[in-house]
This record gives C-alpha cells, structure tokens and sequence, in this order.
C-alpha cells in the first residue's frame, strides 16, 4: 500500500502545483508582447535608403553620433502609428531627436502618413522586407526603440505611445544621456 | 480595473497592426514565397521555417502563416540558407534578436532544463515500473 | 417565452441535482434511505429537462431572436440555417449549456438503464456525477446564462465569422464536447465505487462501454479537428501541438489508457487502484483541457472568447472536483487491494506496458503545453513546439507499438513465447524488411523511419488474434480491438509518410504554364471571379494529371468575405488512394502572376482513415459488449444467482 500512497502524493503535488500556477497565471495580465532580445546591445549595422524627399537617409551610423535618439518603427498603413503621431510630436517639442523606419512603405504612402499626421522625424530610412526590423528584434508597429549616444539600445517601448507615457519615454531618454 | 480596460483596448487594438485591416500595399519580399533553386537548401530551409514562429501569428510557425512579417522572416531565412549559413546558425541569430520564443525546438538552457530532465525521469520511472511489475510476479 | 422557458427548466434541473446529490450521498451512506428512491427519477428527469433547455436555445438561435443576447452577439440572420444552429454552441454560454446538457443526459442513461452494481455504488455514481454537474450549473446560472435578455433588440446579430461558417467546424467541437463530458462518467463510477469500497470487475465491466462512448467522441472529435486545420487553413499542416489541439489529445491518452487498464480489470480483477486514478486523471483532464482552452492563458492559434473571470470559475470547480476525487481516493485507496497477480509474459504483462506508456506520453504532452506557462510566470518566453513533441512522445510511443505487435497475442494471467513465436516474427520480420528497405532506398527521418517500419508490423499482426478461431462466432469486440489496432498503425503510417516523403512547390504561375509537382503536372487555364452569399473569390481554373494520365479539375480559391471582412484559402484537393494533391492559391504578383502552393501529400489521408477505423474499432467493442450484457441480462435467473454468489464472496 505504500507504492499507492506515494503515487497519490505525487498526483496531489502535480495537482497543487498546476492549480498555483494556473490561478497565478489567471492574475497576470497577459502579455502578447514579445520583447527584443537586442536591448543592451549595440545596434545592429544597416543602411536604409530614404522613405521620403522631405528627409535624409537612415543608417546606423548616424545612430552614434554621440546624441541620444528615439528609433521610430511605423508604417503608413499602421492605425496605431496614426494614433500615437501626437505623441511623437509632443516628444520632439520637448526635445527629442526622432528618426523613424517605415515599414514595407510606399514614398507617396509615406508622403500622404507625414502629411495628415505630422512629421517629427528627422531622418527616415525605407525598410521594404522588414530586414532592420527583424535585425532590431521588433515584432511588429508601432515600435519605438532608446538609442545612446554610442549607438546602443537601451530601451524598446512595443505598442503606440500613449499621452501618459510621454514622461516615461522622456525619462529613458534621458537615462540614456540626453 | 483599469488593467482590464487596457487589455480590451488592447486586444482590439492590436488586430489592426496585423495584417488584413492595416494592410500594406507592398508586393512580398523576393524569397517569401518563392523556393530557392537548388532543392537541398530549400529542404533545409523549409525544416527551419516549420520550427520558427511567427511572432505576428498566434501560434504558427513562419511557413504557415500568409502574414507579411512571417513572408519577411522567409525571405530572411532562404537568402541566409543560400549565403551558405547552418540552419542553426540562423536560428541562432533570431534567437539572439527575439529570445527563444520565436524557435519552437527548445534548447537546453537555465530556463529550459527542465523540458529535458522531466522525460529522463519520467523513463526512469516508466521502467522501473515495468522492471518491478515483471520482476515482482516471477 | 421561449428564453424564459429554457431558463426556467435549467434552474429546475439545477434544484434536481441538489436533490440527486443529497439523495444520491444519504442513500449510498444509509440502505434504505427515504431520499434513495428519488435519486434515479431525479437523474432522468434532470436530462430531460436539460435536453428542453438545450432545445429552446437551439430555437432562439433557429429563428434569430435578436432580444436575446447571445444571440445578437453570435448570429446573424443572413446565416443558413446549419450555422445558425451551430452558433448555439460556439460561444461560452452555449458550450457551457451544451456541456451541463451532455452530463446529464449520461447521467440520465446510467440512471434509467444500469442496473448491475450494487445499488448503493450507483447511488453513490450518480450523487458524484450530480456533485459535478451542479459546479457547472452554478456557474452558467449565476455568470454565463445563455438566455439573457437585451432591452431592446438590435437590428441585426454581428456574428458571421466566415472561418467558422465551415461544416467541420460546425461538428467538430460538439463531439469533442460529449467526449469531454462524456468522460465524468468514469470520474462518477470511479468515486462512487471508491465511496461504497466496491472496485470490482463488475464496476469496471459497467464502466466501460461508457468509457468508450466517450472515447470513440474524443477520437471522431479530434480526426475531424486535424482534418479541417488541414484543408481550413490553407498550409496543409495537420498537427501542430498547439495547445487547444493538445487540450484534445491528453483527455484522449488518459481515457484511452483507461479503456485498457479497465479491461485489466473487467477480465483478471487486478490494476484496481490504478483504474480508478485514471477515472479521476481522465475527467481532470477533460476539465484542465475546457480551463486551457477558455481562460486564454496559454497562446494558441485558436482564437476563443476568452474571459480571465471565467478562467477563475473554470478553476475553482476544476480544484473542487479533482480536490474532493483525490481526498476520497486518499481515504480509501487503502482498503482497496491490489488484485489478482500475473506473469509478466501475459496479455495484462502488455497492458501495463501500455498502461505506463500512455501515462508517459501524457505526461510529456501535459509538460511541454504548460511549460511556456511556468516560465512566463518569471517573464522568460519559450516556445515548446513539433521539433520538441515529435521525439520526446517517440520514446514512448514507439515502444509501447513494439509491445502492441505481441501483447494481443497473449493469453492472460500466463503465456509462453514460443505460443505466439511464429506470428510474432513474421509481424517483426516485415517491419524489419521495410526499415531496411526504406532506409536504403531514401533519406528519410529516424522517427518517420521507425514509425513507417513499426506501422506495418502493428498492421500485420493486429489481424493475428484472429487466426485459428472461427470468424463466425467471434465476439464482436475482438473484431473491434483488431481493427482499433490496425486503424492506429493506418494513421501511424499516413502520418510518417506524409511528413517523410511530402513535396512541395510554391510557384507564381502564368496563365498556361505547366508545373511538376512530385508524380503530378498541374496546369493554370485561367483565373475567374466567383461569388457567394457573403464572398466573392478569385477562383483559379486549373487542371492537374497523375502521371500523365487524364487531367483532372482543381479549382482552388482565394475568398474574401465581407461581414466581417477576412481572407480565406479555399483549397483544392484532389485525393488518389496514395495521397493527396494539395493546391492553394496565392495573391497575384506585381508582373501578373498568380502565387499558386502546391504539395503532394504521400498516404496522407491515411491519417484520417486510421482515426475513423480507431473509432469504428471503439464502435465495435462498444456493441460487442452491449449485446453480451443484453445476452447475460435476458438469462436474468443467472445474473440474479450470479450477484448472491458475488455478495457472498464479498
């Protein structure tokens, strides 16, 4: 009878620990985001061409020109991006140097997005296969990524920005050397 | 609460990042949907793709999905495959940008010991069972 | 009215299965009780009432009563009537409804019909089953009535998702759910035999024809599930261990370790304590699977409604019940003694293989599915997927198919090889035969190897129980057994063929050109627009040749529905006896091209004919056994001396 017992232990120590884990996991909101696993890291070499005549080129050297910038990821047809335009705008107004990556973009797309929404870029590469995105470890747009003076990410912000986040965002950058 | 409405806003938000609603009007990357032409690269490209996942998807890997990042981590996969780079070794370098989510062939790793330790226990024990069983009713 | 009725009737049969449960506990505690007498009308009058609940659901969806909730949310009055009635259940409340119908119509059955078992373990079977079943009634009254009413109705219902306008969807998670519910039955016998201390080979000869009711549910349930992600979905996959699809799996390798262990029990009484512990696993399954799949928890690609509150209530009843099986398993396990003992060369030597083997892979299952859950709980994401499962389940699998080859050649109790040497070695040698034949002429997988070799040894010999003996007077459930068996090694080998030898082309293909695609060429005549109800489509005109032969017709489509707006892949198959060719058509490419997938699929609608021929076996053995219960039941003098001789033994 003792085999019995022991098997019986072991069943309500499986049963104890799936219900602990399902109840805490019940508790947590969850979390569809999957976050770069680049963060910390200097940021990987690419050189985009422009998404626009309005503004220059986008390449990872001109990431580690010792200031400290938010790396827009967006998209023309993205909703959300439209969504968070004015927060972008309000973090340029407060200083910030943003350069974006439009994502599988057309020009006149990109032209008629910066048109109705504004634009707060100061650079904007072209990234037509998703090769700068994938390389940054960003699932999807909106993204927006802290980038240090030495080139290296030291935040990623996954979804649109909302006006509460404004201050958070400005606070990473700031933490970033800004 | 709050948590709760920013989850809904969420949930609804999110299906218009993906495919479908907020569709991009750019043809598919070269290699998304086109084989590469020596049939032994693309075999082993197409081992790899079936064990990475889409990470715009719920759950597929990138060969199954029609969404466009998915075509993108494709079109990543083959032209690496044709450079001559390992399949792990492409594996690798996605795991290095997404983690290990994104490869659904789990590798033995702090966080993952378990997966492996488990079944070597579990065939300890499943044979030790049947050893006794047996040995027991001679 | 009719809303209210179906309310009305599902809080009366709630207050039956108070009175099920008291009657069902004080008349198994006490012989004789007063309550004892009302507890099986109670039971049938429960099911009946639940059916009338059922049916007035049914109805408000029938005839799109917008003032109901549910309804505005799920249906639409554009819908053809099939979908209409299928949009009852495919919701939460719906299912739930259809979940709390399905148990207490077995409960209702076990009620009218099950008269072998000491009454006192069948009152005790149905106050379980009543204890089980009030869980779910509180929980549809009091957070999920499917009956509730909106002020004021709107013009038209929102629900007409195109993807699930599908007639194997329609189906599919229906007869999942009879499986699923169908298996608290097990749970109900198990406890009611622990509480009355009656785990007998009578109790498990009771059991088991409900076991494989539900059982051969679960399997028709998850064949057809496999085969409409397979044509759905557009990318010809099949399995992909997805979490929902493993929710299905681990109810179905506990019961059917059950069905064996059980029949352990039913023919040498031994394995007592482990049979009922499977009972318990089986149910806890079915439930932990209904948890995974609607508290959204786990990322699956089956998008549910999902509702962390419901999670929690799902949770709560899954604790309970399996909580309240295990302190009773504890309290009596002991004075349940191990039974009659066996020569590990025996037919029970096999099942315990089997036994243990199952265990296993469920084990493995239930472990990579919740793994990704333990390490998000400290934020580190994993994927556990097929380069995981595939070999991992192997192990055990392929194994326990060895052990399959011989076991149902074996007599019980005690066998010696040399009995059952010769069919034994044929079977092995033309596994051997096509390992080394395959491995020389192609490069295929280890497991999809091992697994094509040990599919035709299994094929071979699940047919040898049947040598020497008179095909006349065959039970009925061996014929079962024999071809449950060969339908296992049918799907193992539609399954490694198809992942060993599939091919596939993906072209963008002119109008006229010609394409080869393993032993077929497949031709673009044109690309037409076509419309439907509620789609319109680009619908590719194509035709595609075996070999040279005759050309035949594929028209695979592109849909696009509008309400609400979505995307689908109508794909062509053409099927051969040898496989199927799979054609799904793409967008047009920038130069005018038409994006065309294409895969030959060797053998592997195998996969489906073996989970049919599964069922069928199921089938069977479930008939077999009805008509040799009829059969002692109609020589009634017998059975009744029968039972004293029994009583008096005990």
């Amino acid at each position: 009878m003792r085999k019995v017992r022991i098997g019986l232990w072991v069943l309500v120590g499986i049963a104890a620990f799936l219900f602990g884990l399902f109840a805490y996991q019940l508790t947590q909101p969850k979390d569809e985001f999957v976050k770069s696993a680049m963060i910390g890291q200097e940021i990987p070499a690419f050189d985009l061409p422009a998404a626009t005549a309005s503004r220059p080129a986008l390449s990872s050297a001109d990431l580690a020109d010792g200031k400290p910038k938010l790396l827009n990821i967006f998209a023309s047809w993205c909703v959300p991006c439209a969504a968070e335009a004015p927060q972008l705008a309000e973090l340029e107004r407060a200083g910030a140097t943003i350069v974006g990556v439009a994502i599988r973009d057309r020009e006149e797309d990109v032209d008629r997005f910066l048109g109705a929404y504004g634009n707060p870029f100061a650079r904007i590469g072209r990234d037509d296969i998703s090769e700068v995105q994938l390389s940054l470890g960003s699932s999807g747009v909106p993204e927006t990524f802290v980038i240090d003076g030495q080139g290296r990410i030291t935040y990623q912000h996954i979804g649109d920005i909302r006006p509460e986040q404004v201050s958070m965002i400005l606070e990473e950058l700031r933490k970033a050397g800004a | 609460m709050r948590r709760l409405v920013a989850l809904l806003a969420l949930i609804l938000v999110l299906p218009m990042a993906a495919p479908g609603l907020g569709q991009d009007s750019l043809p598919p990357a070269p290699y998304a949907y086109q084989q590469l032409d020596d049939p032994a690269l693309e075999a082993k490209a197409q081992d790899l793709m079936i064990t990475l996942r889409c990470l715009k998807c719920q759950s597929q890997s990138i060969a199954d999905s029609d969404a466009p990042m998915a075509g993108d981590m494709r079109h990543q996969v083959r032209t690496r495959i044709a450079a001559g780079e390992d399949p792990e070794q492409v594996r690798a370098w996605l795991v290095s940008r997404y983690g290990d989510y994104v490869s659904y062939k789990p590798h033995l790793s702090s966080s993952t010991w378990p997966l492996f330790a488990i079944p070597v226990i579990v065939v300890l024990v499943a044979g030790f069972a049947i050893f006794r069983r047996m040995r027991a009713r001679k | 009215m009719i809303a209210e009725i179906g309310l009305a009737a599902l809080w009366l049969a709630a207050a039956l299965a108070v009175l099920q449960l008291l009657g069902g506990l004080l008349g198994a505690g006490e012989n004789g009780h007063p309550l004892a007498a009302l507890v099986r009308p109670a039971a049938a009058l429960q099911a009946g009432l639940c059916g009338l609940s059922f049916l007035c659901l049914l109805y408000v969806f029938a005839v799109t009563d917008l003032s109901v909730l549910l309804v505005a949310n799920n249906s639409h009055s554009m819908k053809p009537l099939i979908f209409k009635l299928a949009g009852a259940w495919g919701n939460h409340e719906g299912s739930m409804l259809l979940w709390v119908t399905v148990m207490a119509l077995a409960g209702g059955a076990i009620a009218l019909i099950e008269r072998r078992l000491p009454e006192r373990t069948m009152l005790a079977t149905l106050g379980a089953q009543a204890f089980v079943g009030l869980g779910f009634y509180a929980f549809l009254l009091l957070s999920s009535n499917p009956f509730e009413r909106l002020t004021q109705a709107p013009p038209e219902g929102n629900g007409l998702n195109p993807l699930l306008q599908d007639i194997g969807l329609a189906f599919h998670p229906p007869t999942l759910y009879v499986g699923y519910v169908g298996l608290s039955v097990a749970f109900s016998f198990a406890v009611g035999a622990l509480l009355t201390r009656a785990v007998t080979p009578e109790f498990a000869r009771v059991m088991r024809p409900w076991v494989l009711g539900a059982w051969i549910f679960l399997t028709i349930g998850i064949t057809a599930g496999s085969y409409w992600a397979y044509y759905e979905l557009g990318w010809g996959g099949w399995w992909f261990w997805d979490p929902v699809e493993n929710a299905s799996l681990m109810p179905w390798l506990a019961a059917t370790a059950l069905l064996h262990s059980a029949s352990v029990l039913a023919s040498r009484d031994a394995l007592r304590t482990w049979t009922i512990m499977l009972g318990v696993v089986a149910f806890s399954m079915s439930m932990v699977g209904t948890f995974l799949v609607r508290s959204g928890i786990l990322t699956s690609v089956h998008a549910f409604a999902v509702d962390p509150e419901r999670g929690s209530f799902i949770l709560a009843l899954l604790a309970i019940n399996i909580g309240g099986a295990l302190a009773v398993f504890a309290t009596r396990a002991s004075t349940v003694s191990e039974g009659e003992r066996f020569s590990p060369l025996s037919r029970e030597g096999a099942l315990v293989v089997n036994n243990v083997m199952l265990s296993a892979i469920l084990g493995i299952v239930l472990l990579g599915t919740l793994y990704p859950l333990l390490t998000e709980a400290f934020d580190v994401k994993v994927s556990v997927g097929p380069p995981y499962f595939d070999p991992v389940s192997a192990i055990f699998f392929y194994p326990m198919l060895a052990v399959l080859v011989i076991g149902p050649l074996l007599r019980w109790r005690k066998d010696s090889f040399a009995r059952v040497k010769w069919p034994v070695l044929i079977a092995a040698a033309l596994g051997l035969a096509v390992l080394v034949a395959v491995a020389l002429l192609s490069d295929i997988s280890l497991l999809a190897l091992l697994g094509l070799a040990l599919s035709v040894a299994v094929a071979v010999s699940s047919f040898m129980p049947l040598r020497g003996r008179s095909l006349r007077r065959l039970p009925i459930a061996v014929w079962g057994m024999c071809i449950g068996h060969f339908g296992l090694a049918v799907a193992l080998f539609g399954m490694s063929a198809d992942s060993a030898f599939q091919q596939e082309r993906l072209i963008a293909s002119n109008i006229g050109d010609v394409v080869d695609i393993g032993p077929w060429q497949a031709r673009l005549d044109a690309v037409k627009p076509a419309a439907g109800p509620n789609w319109v489509a680009m619908e590719a005109e194509m035709k595609v040749a075996y070999q040279g032969g005759e050309w035949r017709d594929a028209r695979p489509q592109s849909r696009h529905f509008w309400t609400p707006p979505q995307e689908t892949s109508e794909v062509a198959l053409i099927t051969r006896w040898n496989g199927q060719l799979y054609v799904a058509m793409g967008n047009q490419s920038q130069d005018g091209r038409w994006q065309l997938r294409l895969w030959w699929k060797p053998f592997v609608t195998w996969i489906w004919y073996g989970g049919l021929l599964i069922a069928l076996g199921g089938a069977l053995a479930l008939v077999g056994r009805v008509v040799g219960d009829l059969r002692r039941r109609s020589a009634a003098g017998k059975l009744v001396e029968r039972r004293e001789e029994q009583e008096a033994r005990a």
